[in-house]
């Protein structure tokens, strides 16, 4: 009896666990993995730098408060103040870039979307791969596209770092437009293509982080909710037994 | 406390008798498996949706401007207000696997037959306000699915014709879901609905404790041998709910909250099955997602909608297949004319038809989640991904209406060979 308890219980843990990787697979399907690990502090704090000096010159995080950002990130007020916090606002308020919404649509057709939800409504793979995806094109208003979101708006942020990529096209078919088949580097930046695929990923943290600040906390808090359910249904069990007892004597 | 006891009872004499029917003298068959853990785990899901959704309305505002804003403000700035909106969401969507598997143990066994029809009425009720509840719940955090899965669904009633057109304007009080829609929404969402929700649930347990529970082997213990150790009128093969099956009915929560803590600690999303990537973007009408689907729970019906194509020039069709395929469930009792209730002692036909009956829900449910439109591409790269996924619908949209009209022809014109129904209940564990 006991052994059929627990083996069902372990069957259903078991088919559980083994769907949550098929399910965890959130969103840009088909894409590489980012390999992201939001538990991994340093990445976090590295991503939060690349997002201050890249990012928040025209996008916001306007559900994201820096003091929240310092106690979640390990940083003192005075590090987030005078290392990330560069559009003048105090501790207590959110990321909101400077930007004027009316330069922003005249030079790029579009406001800057905000990017607190980012992660969840495209994905870390989308991200991590949309960075590492622009080439130079002279057809596109600011002279940048892309191969994951193809003619994007926005020119690359990150090119001082990755260099300049260049599309190679592969020959068209009739009456078709040529593809673009791989990316190139016609000029190194200032990181190795390694480096640069780091920093992007921890940007990609960075981003999981923001869209949902409670995942560092649900998920240690959750450890210790599953052991305790596990105990106390155990215990629920043996209540069971023990009164159950009579009927089986009884049958 | 003796006296505090007394002091009720002299006041209220009715208390502890109503309390020995429905708890200490309500004798329950003593072989109920594990299909009779999920109408205890629906009323636990119940209480949470319940009490999850009073905290949570203390701090949404319910507004087309501040909806959205007001969800991610309990995600960060509500202390605990994760876990609450987490246990909602979680909450909903167990509601409905769980009140899945409770209706598919009432077919399996045979529970909606004679005399527990109104029983399985007031079931199929509760179903209904159950899904009228979930939609408008899914409206209100105002991302960009709940505004055009609120437009799809609404946009059903405009192929009614005549007043189709002025009925869904009425019913959004808007040209598009809007500040009004929202608003009523709400208002039925956490007022009316769960009060007919209670009241539903009230009479569905009243109810079964005037007719008392099946079992797995379909076996009436009213009408078997009587005398077991509590009372020598009542059945042989039955014992009181209380103690025995809140003890019972315990280990079952147990093991539903272990895995509902995984979903809700580890996976909240489930992959974008319990809260959808589109809907973390705020409403917007200018912007159609590139699949516009409803929660997973609705795929099956939602399935049928679409399979059904429109003709004479209407596509109410698919709207009146989507209603009757749950209207279907609801007859079962008055289609099904076998005299043997659980699946155990019933024909092969029975058998073989209630497997399609599954197959063909499942199959649906991946049709309407757009499963097979991205698995079709792949199992036959270069063929018309519509046309396959079409036909395979079709079928399945027969199969799962098919299934009442064999069951109707296979049990009404005496087709069904059963096996023989033992006299008293057994025991395999």
């Amino acid at each position: 009896m006991i052994k059929r308890y627990l083996s069902a219980m372990a069957l259903a843990l078991g088919l559980l666990v083994a769907t949550i990787p098929a399910f965890a697979a959130e969103g840009g399907e088909g894409l590489p993995s980012a390999g992201t690990n939001v538990n991994d502090r340093a990445s976090l704090q590295r991503g939060a730098k690349l997002f201050f000096n890249y990012c928040v010159g025209c996008h916001s995080l306007k559900y994201v408060r820096y003091s929240r950002i310092a106690s979640d990130l390990g940083l003192s007020e005075d590090e987030v103040m005078s290392n990330l916090n560069f559009t003048g606002a105090k501790f207590g308020e959110p990321v909101i870039s400077h930007m004027p919404v009316d330069s922003a649509k005249n030079w790029f057709g579009k406001d800057p979307p905000d990017l607190s939800l980012e992660a969840r409504a495209k994905g870390v793979d989308f991200i991590f791969n949309y960075l590492n995806s622009f080439y130079l094109d002279p057809s596109r208003p600011v002279g940048w596209n892309n191969t994951v979101f193809p003619n994007a708006s926005m020119p690359n942020p990150l090119w001082e770092l990755q260099g300049l990529q260049v599309a190679v096209h592969s020959e068209a078919k009739p009456g078709q437009d040529s593809v673009v088949e791989k990316l190139e580097l016609s000029q190194p930046g200032r990181m190795t293509p390694e480096e640069f695929k780091g920093a992007t990923r921890d940007l990609a943290t960075f981003l999981e982080y923001t869209a949902e600040p409670a995942v560092l906390e649900r998920q240690s808090v959750g450890v210790w909710v599953v052991l305790f359910l596990a105990l106390l249904t155990f215990l629920l069990y043996l209540v069971k037994h023990e009164y159950w007892k009579d009927v089986h004597e009884n049958h | 406390m003796a006296n505090l006891f007394d002091w009720v009872n002299e006041r209220a004499p009715g208390l502890m008798p109503m309390y020995r029917k429905h708890m200490t003298e309500y004798y329950a068959p003593k072989n109920f498996n594990l299909w009779y853990y999920f109408g205890s785990l629906a009323i636990l899901v119940l209480v949470n949706q319940i009490v999850t959704g009073i905290f949570l309305t203390m701090n949404y505002k319910t507004s087309a401007l501040e909806a959205f804003n007001s969800v991610e403000y309990i995600m960060r700035d509500v202390e605990w207000g994760w876990l609450i909106r987490y246990m909602h969401s979680t909450g909903a969507s167990l509601f409905f696997v769980v009140v899945f598997l409770h209706m598919f143990r009432g077919i399996m066994y045979g529970s909606f037959k004679r005399p527990r029809e109104l029983v399985w009425i007031l079931g199929m009720l509760i179903f209904l306000v159950l899904m009228a509840e979930a939609f408008m719940g899914y409206v209100l955090p105002w991302g960009n699915m709940s505004f055009w899965g609120a437009k799809v669904i609404i946009s059903l009633f405009g192929t009614i014709p005549y007043i189709g057109p002025g009925l869904v304007e009425w019913i959004m009080g808007d040209f598009l879901p809007a500040d009004a829609t929202l608003n009523r929404f709400f208002a039925l969402h956490v007022i009316a609905l769960p009060l007919v929700l209670l009241l539903l649930v009230v009479l569905h347990l009243a109810a079964l404790h005037e007719v008392g529970s099946n079992n797995p082997d379909g076996v009436d213990v009213k009408h078997g041998p009587k005398g077991n150790r509590w009372d020598a009128s009542k059945p042989i093969d039955a014992i009181p709910f209380h103690p025995y099956y809140t003890v019972k009915d315990l280990v079952g929560v147990g093991f539903f909250l272990i895995i509902a803590a995984f979903i809700i600690f580890f996976a909240p999303t489930f992959g974008g099955w319990f809260l959808e990537h589109d809907n973390f973007t705020p409403a917007n009408n200018l912007v159609t997602p590139t699949h516009i689907k409803p929660s997973w729970y609705f795929t099956p019906f939602y399935a049928i909608l679409r399979m059904i194509p429109s003709f004479f020039g209407t596509a109410i069709w698919g709207v009146i297949g989507m209603f009757g395929s749950i209207l279907m469930l609801a007859l079962l009792p008055w289609l099904d004319r076998g005299e043997v209730r659980s699946v155990r002692f019933r024909g092969m036909g029975y058998r073989i038809a209630l497997a399609v009956l599954v197959i063909s829900f499942l199959s649906l449910g991946a049709v309407g989640a757009g499963v097979t439109a991205e698995l079709i591409p792949e199992w036959f790269p270069g063929a018309d991904a519509t046309t396959i996924e079409n036909a395979f619908g079709r079928v399945m949209t027969l199969a799962y209406f098919g299934f009442f009209v064999f069951i109707w022809v296979y049990t009404h014109f005496g087709f069904e060979k059963t096996k023989p129904v033992p006299e008293r209940v057994t025991m395999h564990d």
